[in-house]
């Protein structure tokens, strides 16, 4: 399951539920979409809601990165949880791709205060 | 060692059966004294194991998983250890170099997006992971992990795919 929503420059991604390799077929496509329609320069996967995550989770994660980075755009990660942290630190992704606080993601929404506020 | 208690079971390579094959190792590791994070471990690792069947071994063709759980007594008069051993079975084209299936990042289908990442994740979230394959042959996976001995061995580090990538290939930065 997820969740879409534009955040400026941004497009939010948050995930729900368990993303394995099932899972993850529907969510690639979907985002997939949303991604061709808004060409956000940054895009923020949110994982708060995750309750489960095996490689096929990084390896959809890893596919999108490579994506944005063709269109020399940039990807963050909020809410990485407790369920999924191991996972996260075993595939390395935490080294490519950055966490970013949630105030920070929830500044930038607002256009005057983009920046370094 | 000696067999507590066991539970075989034979799933249709439906992607579905991967939630499946976790909520059944799950609930079988419950009735050992496991941790959230034992849980969580075994879990994650039978995913893997279950995914790979379904997605290189069989692919397109339409198959069986087998699952296979088992909890024994270590027998150590030392420690009240017990060992979780669930083997994961598949009657599909099996693997012709396994020490090369096993390095992290190598996959053979980078075009489905696979990380390449499974067996590692398997090696770092078990005790012991044993791959029995050839070419033709369909594959065999067990993966074992000692319940009841937490902090008394020692720990195992986690390492990381992208340290081990530069060769590999893998995640560029
Ligand atoms: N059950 C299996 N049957 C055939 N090949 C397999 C099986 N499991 C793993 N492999 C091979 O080992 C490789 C590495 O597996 P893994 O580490 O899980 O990475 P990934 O699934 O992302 O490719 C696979 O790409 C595949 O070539
Ligand atoms: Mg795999």
């Amino acid at each position: 399951m997820l969740n879409l929503y534009r955040k400026g420059a941004m497009l939010v991604v948050r995930l729900e539920g368990e993303l394995d390799h099932h899972s993850v077929a529907d969510i690639r496509v979907e985002i997939d979409e949303a991604l061709e329609e808004n060409l956000p320069e940054i895009l923020i996967f949110d994982l708060a809601n995750v309750s489960f995550m095996d490689s096929s989770g990084i390896g959809m994660i890893i596919g999108r990165y490579r994506q944005m980075q063709e269109q020399g755009g940039r990807v963050g990660f909020v809410g990485i949880n407790q369920k999924i942290d191991k996972l996260m630190q075993v595939s390395g992704l935490l080294k490519i791709i950055p966490i970013i606080e949630g105030s920070e993601a929830d500044e930038s929404n607002k256009p005057s205060q983009t920046g370094n506020a | 060692m000696k067999v507590i208690n066991q539970v075989k079971l034979e799933m249709l390579n439906d992607s579905k059966n991967e939630a499946f094959a976790r909520v059944v190792a799950a609930s079988f590791a419950a009735q050992a004294d496991v941790t959230l994070e034992e849980i969580s471990d075994i879990k994650t690792a039978v995913s893997e194991a279950v995914t790979n069947a379904i997605v290189h071994g069989y692919s397109n063709s339409v198959g069986y998983v087998g699952l296979d759980c088992k909890l024994m007594d270590a027998e150590n008069p030392l420690l009240p250890v017990r060992v979780l051993e669930i083997e994961i079975r598949d009657n599909g084209r099996g693997i012709s170099d396994i020490a090369r299936a096993r390095q992290p990042l190598f996959t053979t289908q980078p075009e489905l997006e696979r990380s390449g990442m499974g067996f590692t994740v398997m090696e770092t979230f078990m005790d012991e992971v044993i791959v029995d394959s050839s070419p033709g042959q369909g594959t065999k996976v067990i993966l074992r992990k000692e319940i009841g001995a937490a902090g008394k061995l020692p720990k195992k580090s986690v390492k990381s795919g992208v340290d081990a990538g530069s060769e590999a290939g893998g995640i560029d930065d």
